[in-house]
Parts: C-alpha cells; sequence; structure tokens
C-alpha cells in the first residue's frame, strides 16, 4: 500500500476564488492510500516545495498528488521536487485543478465538487505507481541546416564556431538566399552583396561546415539527439572538385533559352550556368532541361572548351547518409503569385513588377546592369507608382491574412534609391498603414517623405490601365483629401507579400513538426521558445517560421544555433521513462505494433518459454527498443491480444482512474 | 430608439461584416461613380460602423450609385461596401413606400450577365 501525500495549491486566487481548497483537502483525507493532506498559497514557491519535501520525510511518504495548475507548467518542478526529498520522480501526479477547474467554472460548489474528483482520480493512480527511471541516449554532435539563406549560414558560422561539426544542405545550386538578390539594405542602405558575401565564403573556408548545395532533403528518421538523414545530391554534371568556376563553358553554351532564376527571370541565362559572380561554391551546373546534350545527345560544346576537363554528361543523383544530433529549419520564403490580382495588370505589361524584381532592375550585377529603365522599351523611366499591401492583409481569400512586415521599409527604400539617382523620376506609394516599428526605422520612412519628396498618398490603388501610349494610367483613393486620383505612371511596383517556401511542407512532414494555417512553421511557444519547434531536437530560424527583415533574421539565428550548441554540449540526453513493453506471455508476435510505430522502436525475436512439465515452447515476440521509444502508446491501442503496455499509462492505471471519476 | 433598430437591421440586410474593413480605400480607388457621390463608398461602411446611419439615408449617392459591385469584388477584407448602399438605399424607399418599379415588368429586363442585386437596386431606385 503507498503512503500519499495530496498538496492542495490556491495559485494566489487563480484557483482559490472558485474552489474551496480546505474542503479538498479534508475531502481526500479519507482516500485509500492518503497519509497526508494539506493546502497552501503557492505550492510552486520555494515555500511550497519545502513543505513537500517536509512531508516527504515526515510522514514517509511514497508518493505525491499535486492539485494545482496543468502539468505541462509544473510537473517537472514537482517531480524535481519529490526527487530532491528521495522518492522516485514518477510517483508524483498532478490533479490540474486551475485550467479544467477553476478557469472554467464559475460557481464555487461545482468547483469544489470537481476538484475533489480529479484529486480523488490522481490517487488512484499513483496507487497503482511504480518508480520508472529514464534510460539515456548518447548525442551525436554534428547539426544539420536545411536552407543556406542569411538564416541558415547565421546559425551554419555560429554553430560552427562553438566547435561543433554542421552541415548545410541548400535546394539551389549557390547559397545566399534571397538576401543575394538584394541591390542596397534598409535601414542603413548598404549593399547586400557586400555584407553578405564575407559571410559566405567563411561557410566555405570553415572546416566545420559541410555544404551539400544543389541537394534536398530526401528522408528524415531518428529523434533528438540522434536523427538519421538521407540527402540526395541533385545531378549538377559537373565534377565539382576539376571545376574552378572559370566560366569558359557559359560562352560556350548555344542552349541561352534558361530563365535566369537569380533575376527573377527578368532575363535569360545558357544552359550550364554559374548563378551569380559570387556564387558559393563558384561551380557550374547544368540545368538538364535546357541542355541540348542531355536532351537529345547533340552539342557537347562546353565540354570541349572546359579547360579542366570538369564536365560529365552522365552524372546522376547521389544519396548521402548522416546522423546528427540537431537540425535547423530555415528554408525562407518566395513572393506570392500574382494570378488573383488582375487589377493591377502584373500579366498584362512588362512594367508592372513586384518589389524583388524591381531590386534585380536597380542591381549593377542584374539584367540592365543597375540603370534602371522601363522593361517594356527599355527607356527611362519619369514616374513611378509603389502600391504597397499587394497580397497581404488581404481575408478575401485572394491574398494572405498576415502584414509581410517588410514592405513598408523596403518601399520607403527603393523610393530614396530612385530619388537618390534619378531626381527627375517621380515617386508616388500608396499605403494604407506605413508600419515602420524599430530602431532608427521610422527616421528612416520620414526622410523619404521630408528629404527625398516621395508623395505619400493614403489609399489603395482599385485598378491599373495600361494606355495605348505606353504608360499605365493609376486609378485610386486618397483618403486624406477624399479624392480619387488619376496617375500616369511609366511603372508601377507591387510590394508583393510574402509566404513561406512552398517545399517546407514536405520538410515539416518529414521532420514531424507542424506549420501553422499560413505554412509558417510552428514554434513551441510563441512567448517563451520562439526559435524551437513543438518536436525535440528541431529548431527555426529565418522567415520559415514568420516574416521578418535581415536584422531580425541575423539575430534568430543566432539564437538558435545558441540552442543547438546547448543541446550538442550534453553527451547524453534523458530519454523517456513511460516507454512501452509487451506482456510475453500474451505476445503472439502478430507484427502489428511495428508496423504503427511511428519510430521504428519494435523488433521481434525469438524466444524459448517453458511449458511447465520440462516442455519449452519457442514463440516470436516482441521488443521494444527503449532508447528509441518514445511512449506515443500507438502499439498498446493496436495489439491485439492487449499484450502491449505502456509504463506510467498502463491500463489498469487508466482504469483506476475512470473507476475513481465514475464512483459515488 | 427607433433608430436603433434601423441601424441594426440596415447592417443585417446588408449581409457583410463592416466590422472587417481595414480602412484602405481599395473600393474608392476602384468606384467608377466616385466624382458622383457626395459620400464615397468607403464611407458608407465607416459611417455605419459609426452607427450614422441618417447622414447615409440622406446622401446623394444612393441613387449615384452604379451598383457595379466593383467594390465588392475589389475588397480585401471581404466587406461588400455596394451592399451596405442596397440596404440603405432599401431602408429609404421603404420608408417612403415607394417601389416605383412594378414586379411584372422585371422578367423582361432579365439578362443573365447583370448582377442580380442590379435588377433588386433598380426595383428601388427608378420611377417609371
Ligand atoms: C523586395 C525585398 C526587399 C528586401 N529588402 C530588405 C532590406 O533592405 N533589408 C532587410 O533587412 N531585409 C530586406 N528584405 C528581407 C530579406 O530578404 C529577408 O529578411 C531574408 O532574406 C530572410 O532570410 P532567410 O534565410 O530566412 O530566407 P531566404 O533568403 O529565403 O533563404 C532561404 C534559403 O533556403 C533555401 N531552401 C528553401 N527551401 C529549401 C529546401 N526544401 N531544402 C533546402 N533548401 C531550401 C532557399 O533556396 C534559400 O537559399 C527584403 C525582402 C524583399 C522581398
Ligand atoms: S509591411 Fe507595410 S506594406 Fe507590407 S503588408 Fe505590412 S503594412 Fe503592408
Ligand atoms: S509507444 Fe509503441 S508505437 Fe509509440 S514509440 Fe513506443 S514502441 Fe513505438
Ligand atoms: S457598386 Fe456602387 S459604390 Fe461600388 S464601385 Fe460600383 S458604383 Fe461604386
Ligand atoms: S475596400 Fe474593403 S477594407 Fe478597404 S475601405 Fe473599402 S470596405 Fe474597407
Amino acid at each position: 500500500m503507498q503512503r500519499i501525500g495530496v498538496f492542495v495549491c490556491w495559485c494566489g486566487s487563480n484557483i482559490a476564488a472558485t474552489v474551496d481548497v480546505e474542503r479538498v483537502a479534508e475531502a481526500v483525507k479519507s482516500e485509500p492510500g492518503v497519509v497526508f493532506s494539506t493546502q497552501y498559497q503557492y505550492m510552486c514557491s520555494e515555500n511550497g516545495q519545502q513543505l513537500i519535501r517536509q512531508a516527504i520525510k515526515e510522514h514517509n511518504l511514497t508518493g505525491v498528488v499535486v492539485c494545482s495548475c496543468s502539468p505541462r507548467m509544473h510537473e517537472a518542478t514537482f517531480r524535481k521536487t519529490a526527487e530532491s526529498a528521495g522518492i522516485n520522480p514518477y510517483m508524483v501526479e498532478i490533479a490540474n485543478i486551475r485550467e479544467q477547474v477553476s478557469w472554467i467554472h464559475k460557481d464555487i460548489e461545482e468547483g469544489t465538487e470537481k476538484a475533489i474528483i480529479l484529486a480523488r482520480t490522481a490517487i488512484a493512480k499513483v496507487n497503482l505507481n511504480a518508480p520508472l527511471t529514464a534510460g539515456e541516449t548518447k548525442v551525436t554532435k554534428r547539426a544539420l541546416v536545411i536552407g543556406g539563406g542569411i538564416a541558415g549560414i547565421q546559425s551554419a558560422l555560429d554553430i560552427a564556431e562553438a566547435g561543433y561539426e554542421v552541415d548545410i544542405v541548400e535546394t539551389k545550386p549557390t547559397i545566399g538566399g534571397r538576401m543575394a538578390q538584394l541591390d542596397k539594405t534598409f535601414p542603413t542602405l548598404d549593399c547586400a552583396a557586400c555584407i553578405l558575401t564575407p559571410k559566405m565564403v567563411d561557410v566555405a573556408q570553415n572546416e566545420k561546415i559541410t555544404l551539400y548545395t544543389y541537394s534536398e532533403i530526401e528522408d528524415v528518421k531518428g529523434f533528438v539527439g540522434n536523427f538519421s538523414v538521407k540527402i540526395r545530391k541533385k545531378a549538377r554534371y559537373i565534377n565539382e572538385d576539376a571545376c574552378t568556376g572559370c566560366g569558359v563553358c557559359m560562352n560556350a553554351c548555344p542552349s541561352k533559352k534558361g530563365l535566369n532564376e537569380f533575376n527573377q527571370g527578368l532575363n535569360n541565362r545558357p544552359a550550364i550556368y554559374i548563378p551569380f559572380a559570387q556564387a558559393i561554391p563558384n561551380i557550374a551546373v547544368i540545368d538538364p532541361q535546357q541542355c541540348l546534350k542531355i536532351k537529345n545527345g547533340k552539342c557537347g560544346l562546353c565540354a570541349m572548351k572546359c579547360p579542366s576537363n570538369a564536365i560529365d554528361y552522365t552524372q546522376t543523383d547521389e544519396i548521402v547518409e548522416r546522423e546528427y544530433g540537431a537540425i535547423v529549419v530555415a528554408t525562407g520564403y518566395k513572393t506570392i503569385d500574382l494570378d488573383k490580382f488582375g487589377e493591377y495588370a502584373y500579366n498584362e505589361s512588362k512594367d508592372v513588377v513586384t518589389s524583388l524584381e524591381l531590386e534585380r532592375l536597380m542591381n549593377a550585377a542584374g539584367p540592365t546592369k543597375g540603370t534602371l529603365l522601363r522593361p517594356s522599351d527599355g527607356e527611362h523611366p519619369h514616374d513611378i507608382t509603389f502600391i504597397q499591401c499587394v497580397g497581404s492583409r488581404d481575408t478575401s481569400g485572394c491574398g494572405k491574412p498576415y502584414c509581410s512586415k517588410i514592405c513598408c521599409m523596403y518601399t520607403a527604400k527603393h523610393a530614396m534609391l530612385i530619388r537618390e539617382k534619378y531626381p527627375d523620376v517621380k515617386v508616388h506609394i500608396f499605403y494604407i498603414d506605413v508600419r515602420t516599428p524599430g530602431k532608427n526605422y521610422d527616421e528612416f520612412y520620414r526622410r523619404a517623405a521630408e528629404q527625398y519628396g516621395v508623395d505619400y498618398i493614403k489609399g489603395m490603388v482599385g485598378k491599373v490601365y495600361p494606355q495605348p501610349n505606353g504608360k499605365l494610367l493609376v486609378q485610386g483613393s486618397d483618403l486624406i483629401n477624399n479624392e480619387q486620383v488619376l496617375i500616369e505612371s511609366d511603372m508601377v511596383v507591387l510590394a508583393t507579400a510574402i509566404e513561406p517556401e512552398p517545399s517546407v511542407r514536405r520538410i515539416a512532414t518529414l521532420l514531424t513538426t507542424s506549420i501553422d494555417t499560413n505554412n509558417f512553421l510552428t514554434e513551441a511557444h510563441a512567448k517563451l521558445r520562439p526559435v524551437e519547434s513543438p518536436t525535440a531536437g528541431i529548431f527555426l530560424s529565418g522567415v520559415c517560421q514568420g516574416p521578418k527583415d535581415i536584422p531580425e533574421t541575423v539575430s534568430q539565428a543566432s539564437a538558435c544555433a545558441a540552442k543547438v550548441i546547448g543541446l550538442l554540449a550534453k553527451n547524453t540526453l534523458k530519454g523517456n521513462a513511460c516507454v512501452a513493453g509487451p506482456d510475453e506471455s500474451m505476445c503472439n508476435g502478430c507484427s502489428v505494433c511495428a508496423n504503427v510505430c511511428p519510430y521504428g522502436a519494435i523488433t521481434y525475436v525469438d524466444k524459448e518459454f517453458r511449458l511447465g512439465g520440462g516442455k519449452t515452447e519457442t514463440r516470436r515476440v516482441s521488443q521494444v527498443n527503449q532508447a528509441i521509444c518514445q511512449g506515443c502508446g500507438a502499439c498498446t491501442v493496436a495489439c491485439p491480444s492487449g499484450a502491449m503496455d505502456l509504463k506510467g499509462f498502463a491500463n489498469k492505471q487508466i482504469m483506476a482512474e475512470v473507476e475513481a471519476i465514475c464512483k459515488r | 430608439m427607433e433608430d436603433k433598430y434601423l441601424l441594426s437591421d440596415v447592417k443585417r440586410y446588408s449581409g457583410t461584416d463592416t466590422s472587417a474593413c481595414m480602412r484602405c480605400g481599395k473600393c474608392s480607388g476602384r468606384c467608377p461613380a466616385y466624382n458622383d457621390m457626395d459620400i464615397k463608398p468607403h464611407q458608407f461602411v465607416t459611417l455605419i460602423e459609426r452607427g450614422d446611419i441618417e447622414k447615409l439615408m440622406q446622401s446623394k449617392s444612393i441613387w449615384t450609385c452604379l451598383s457595379c459591385m466593383a467594390c465588392v469584388e475589389r475588397c480585401p477584407r471581404n466587406v461588400a461596401p455596394a451592399q451596405v448602399i442596397e440596404a440603405v438605399r432599401d431602408a429609404v424607399v421603404r420608408q417612403q413606400y415607394a417601389n416605383k418599379i412594378k414586379a411584372e415588368d422585371i422578367p423582361a429586363k432579365i439578362d443573365e450577365t447583370i448582377p442580380q442585386q442590379l435588377l433588386v437596386s433598380a426595383f428601388r431606385k427608378y420611377n417609371k
């Protein structure tokens, strides 16, 4: 028989206002096994914990029930308390009389009665609890970073700095992400390449970092500390060790119709290409859809011209398998499709561009070598209209309900850069709100209006009409002046909403972690654990978690690295004590449990059993690897013989709880 | 007291949630009848929210709105300004007992391409 102590917490007035805590403490005194019960204002405080420790010693308690807040909040606290007083932490049960009682009931009678029932339920369970010990698993001291944008780069550099090995898997032929596509960056207007490429070079030169570019995650198995990941290295058709990045092949290639992804498809590139001059690695790649040799065997010019003999048209994808202790997701974003926004004439006129396209049109390495020209005819534009919030803050189903957060700032940036370089160009910006909180941010935006004479119009554009004279007629509202305005512009720039890179859905599934309705990865706690995912060992970095600019992305990437380092610094991890196990006398080796186990924890062995009378029988029975089992319970439900049971949540414990609720 | 009922009726007839409006002005940015309106499409939404029904009922705009539904089509928040205008117009007409078009004339006017609401509002608007 257990010797149980019951501790009822007031949680200040949180519980005590709706539950008569004294009555609860009194009522449970007659329950089987209970030898002590009391109540206190804050059980989780140092004094409250001391009260528990003292009672354990004085009354020789073997089990503890705390009637308090949700176990998610303080189960770990009270388990530690009990352990420090010498009893097994798994002999502690929590009756949640806050979230499940006081916060949802108004009536003190009802509340008190329900609290007593929940306390009784926990007591019934503790009566059947047995001490449990968690096993230990080793931690593989290597991290994986998925995505090589500024977020992934920063996380990888910080983890490597602490002395751990890091692999970056990047789906594109180069790292750098969207930041590599930007021209100048707010709030300081330094050029993106000047601050990004040194970091990219650091990655390439860091001996702790291994780069898998033009690669994808194929499969993920395992759990925190022990992930096993298959990486598909897509065929580049280039011998990476031989290629020197000289670029001779690019000039030789006659198939020059591929859309230049780096320039947002604004111009073309050859079938064999290096994405941009500062690409890391600086190695060519062949687009098999465009290559004449790969498509129909005719050509091979690049191989003939390559001075390093690096080209190999027969290369195939390669699968690499590696072990990791922690995984960082840093898959970033894209701008949304504008097909549902016909009113802005994006698909009708070349002179209507997205802001990301404008970055390329203003960049020295872009299709116009940095001179801003009207895309339709290459003429100098005289009048440019910007439209903010295109597809953001949209609940009509066409766009995204959230604010993309970066576009107010980059639109002010674009306006200033244009006015600075081309003072003759008139710039109008239609805005709903200007959202520029942050250090030196509002000052930045005001500079555009006050010093650069940018025409900020509070209102929204209703329609853009391409005119026969090649101009764009912009019809919009000016809410401050209560007017409808018509502006004849040469170009219209759409501050297009951003959304998570769509492949993140697949990544989230492979990692068994969650995403929200907008496909942003969910954090473990919105305020207190913003860089961890709810799945242990998976961390979040950059825009894949929510819209952010570069300073915020970098801060989050470093925070994420700190969490990874904290994990990799451990030699072992405490596993889960509540693991499954079969009653071998009932198991008939049917294989049902192994099929449902999501962690691959179950195998089968042939075992000899004594039948009595000196006879034996060999039977196939199931075996659970306790280091792998996460205690999800899927097997216990699936087992047709009822042989599988979960420690700490055994069938008879659950039944005892149900009975305690129903009795009276 | 009476106004309060009128207001809630008009809100209900409009069938749209005006509280979702984020004051962007896209509806007024597109309205082809804008210059003929004393109270602009977005103001119908904001004034209803403020409870200022009288001002709307006296406005010229309820007769100049074309019921083209461009504002409804454009609104990023699923608010339907034209439906608010229609609801106000309806309230005015009910008060005047002035259904000027005869119901039996309607079928002849139906054409598949015109919005149904246009018919309804025409029904309220024109004296024939
Ligand atoms: C027009 C525009 C202008 C901007 N201007 C500024 C500015 O001036 N200042 C500023 O601070 N911010 C600016 N930003 C914001 C800035 O671009 C982002 O904050 C930053 O790029 C976010 O970095 P990231 O690493 O999270 O994402 P990304 O840059 O998108 O990087 C993600 C990386 O992951 C890779 N990836 C994606 N999916 C997978 C996968 N399944 N497997 C492997 N790899 C994958 C991608 O190829 C990419 O390389 C601007 C944004 C836009 C759109
Ligand atoms: S950041 Fe500005 S432009 Fe972008 S969605 Fe938010 S409010 Fe609109
Ligand atoms: S409880 Fe069963 S199904 Fe779940 S992880 Fe453990 S062995 Fe696998
Ligand atoms: S329905 Fe009326 S208010 Fe709306 S856009 Fe057409 S004319 Fe303007
Ligand atoms: S378009 Fe919609 S959200 Fe914008 S002002 Fe009009 S009603 Fe309000």
